[in-house]
């Protein structure tokens, strides 16, 4: 702190220099902004073709837009027959049951690894990444052996057992990131004014590494949501879910195709619009750039 | 109103390194304020922290009123520590920082609100209520951490190098601050410091330390006037310390036979030390030899001489007028005050 001089009414920012905390100010706005530009520009600007896919009827080159329009696919979509809203159902269950679950096995993790030394933390540093760098193909005709023998396979909790493989990896590291910037003596001094051990967690601990949960969730949620070799894989075609329905009528209908994109697409836009705070100005988390 | 006992405590980290804290004995009285004074890593913090309950001891006891307190968890204590660095939750307002220990006990929000604003007017911080910490200078923060810890009314409060952060300036207020409070309140007080002055200030007693060992627990003056080993008078500041051998109230060195009715030890071989304040030059009489003055610094308030006696050199702090009496290569009666001698036993013994 620069100016330590004590006025006790002191008018305004007390000991930050007005024209710091200024600058501060505009830098989050300028990073926010950026955010959401980036946030559009990649993620918003593709669906336009793909929603004017699933309204066209005729669209043939050099036609900049279509020729006809017809709203028969999304009638098809949203026809109980198809069932494509139940199956977007199912996906947005297994992707939050993935999530859960990787916030609960993550922020551990990444407790241990961000503040703590330990034997053996090279190696489990290791096999934490490995999931990312070793191809799933690979990993998954692996699993595939094990979970039909245990009788995971074709079934939904297999299929959510085989989605935190991809996605225990990002909660763990984002995690470890926000740890290593976390000064545990926050909780050591909450107990000592006589906070137990879970008000401590959820009052203290909490606040400072929500944004890197928030993080880690989204990864999570969005890897499971947009799964296909590892849900086909241990799925069996049992499990349905978005991605494998897409990817059936990409060749047979690319109308329906599109109508299903943009479903596909638009929860996972939604979040991070919602939690894009998080991924820029003052509260970033990514990287463990966050504050405590 | 609290006792603090600890006996045998120590602490053991890494079993390869010595323990942080060695079979610590220490009796820390009720309703006073006690410094824990170091160099940096002799187990000050490690020690307050077990007070605390923040950390378990690998062995020894800690009691409170004669109490063991160790399976007591931190938050039952009634031992509230401010860290260093203040550690003001940075999602909460001053007012949720300084309730915050309150809330903890379930006491209702209207009370909390009254005795917040009764804290911050103690701290001379008053409407600080809705601020956030960042909002806050060091001193500012220092202020509320502490009001935080007091408004629980803790039994034993457990300040961190209190003073280390701050400026010069803030930091004599904080001092009489701390100093007020701790007597208005009566709160037994242990503070960590590895400032010598800060500890003689500030406590009524002073627990030193090297290496996770107790040192010496006294009164403040009885560091500078019978320190119990060289390297304590060395910490405080001793420069002088001529060996030889003590007895019967005097003790022979290689530059003569001086006259020391104050000593640690019974007889035999001895170091004779003498601040550098009791040295004085010029006035020939008992217990005096002559020594050449090697070298002179002229500080302002007081000035500073090296003389050699014989093959031992020692400090002479005088009055700053001297320095215009004598030259550099003067011989000189150099006078060791006899009630100023103290003498402790050898340094090697000490080991």
């Amino acid at each position: 702190m620069a100016d330590t001089r004590i006025e006790p009414t002191a008018a305004g920012a007390g000991g930050v220099a007005p024209e710091d905390k200024e600058r501060r100010f505009s830098w989050r706005i300028t990073g926010r902004w950026v955010g959401i530009t980036g946030l559009l520009a990649f993620l918003v600007a593709p669906i336009v073709p793909l929603f004017i896919w699933s309204i066209s009827f005729r669209w043939f080159y050099p036609a900049i837009l279509p020729t006809e329009y017809s709203a028969r696919a999304w009638t098809e979509v949203i026809t109980p027959h198809n069932d494509v809203l139940g199956v977007a159902w199912n996906t947005a269950l297994i992707a939050l049951v993935v999530t859960a679950l990787s916030i609960l096995l993550g922020v551990p993790a990444g407790r241990a690894l961000g503040l703590y030394e330990f034997r053996g933390k090279r190696l489990v540093e290791w096999m934490i990444l490995a999931p990312i760098i070793v191809p799933g193909l690979a990993v998954v005709l692996g699993i595939h052996v094990l979970f039909i023998r245990a009788g995971l396979s074709n079934s939904i909790p297999g299929v959510i057992l085989v989605h935190l493989v991809p996605t225990l990896p990002y909660m763990t590291l984002v995690m470890s990131g926000v740890f290593a910037n976390y000064d545990t003596d926050f909780e050591l001094q909450a107990r000592s004014l006589g906070a137990s051990r879970w008000a401590t967690q959820r009052l203290i601990t909490l606040p400072a590494i929500f944004p890197g949960v928030v993080v880690g969730a989204l990864f999570a949620f969005i890897i499971s949501w947009s799964q296909y070799v590892l849900t086909l894989l241990i799925g069996g075609g049992q499990v349905q879910t978005l991605p494998l329905l897409l990817f059936g009528f990409v060749r047979s209908d690319p109308a329906i195709a599109g109508a299903l994109s943009v479903v596909f697409i638009l929860p996972a836009v939604i979040v991070l619009l919602l939690s894009s705070r998080y991924l820029s100005g003052d509260n970033a988390a990514v990287g463990g750039i966050g504050n405590i | 109103m609290t006792q603090v006992t600890l006996s045998g405590l120590t602490k053991i980290f890494d079993e390869k390194s010595p323990p942080a804290v060695d079979q610590l004995d220490l009796e820390i009285e009720s309703g006073k304020l006690t410094a824990l004074l170091g160099p940096s890593g002799c187990g000050k913090t490690t020690t307050m922290k077990m007070i605390a309950g923040l950390l378990r001891p690998t062995s020894g006891d800690i009691s409170f009123d004669g109490d063991s307190i160790l399976s007591i968890p931190p938050e039952d204590r009634g031992a509230v520590m401010v860290f260093q660095n203040y550690l003001l939750f940075p999602y909460m307002t001053i007012a949720e920082n300084i309730g915050f220990g309150l809330k903890m006990r379930k006491v209702d929000r209207k009370e909390i609100r009254t005795r917040v604003t009764d804290m911050l007017d103690l701290v001379q911080l008053p409407g600080f209520e809705d601020r956030k910490p960042r909002q806050l200078s060091g001193g500012q923060q220092q202020r509320i951490a502490l009001a935080r810890a007091l408004i629980v009314q803790p039994n034993v409060l457990l300040l961190d190098e209190p003073l280390s952060n701050l400026d010069a300036h803030l930091r004599d207020e904080m001092r009489e601050l701390i100093r007020r409070i701790q007597t208005e309140m009566g709160i037994t007080t242990v503070f960590v410091t590895h400032d010598q002055e800060e500890a003689v200030v500030l406590a009524d007693r002073i627990a030193l330390l090297f290496d996770g060992r107790l040192q010496q627990f006294d009164v403040p003056d009885a560091f500078f006037e019978s320190p119990q080993s060289v390297e304590i008078a060395k910490f405080f500041g001793g420069t002088n310390f001529i060996p030889g051998h003590y007895e019967g109230g005097e003790i022979t060195t290689s530059i003569g036979r001086f006259r020391a009715p104050r000593s640690a030890v019974d007889g035999g071989d001895a170091v004779l030390s003498i601040r550098p304040e009791a040295v004085t030059l010029g006035a020939a009489g008992g217990n005096s030899v002559m020594g050449r003055i090697r070298s002179h610094v002229y500080v302002g308030r007081y000035a500073r001489f090296r003389v050699t006696l014989g093959d031992i050199e020692v400090e002479a702090v005088t009055d700053p007028g001297q320095v215009k009496m004598f030259n550099d290569g003067d011989e000189v009666p150099v006078t060791f005050d006899s009630n100023k001698i103290w003498v402790i036993g050898p340094a090697a013994a000490h080991e």
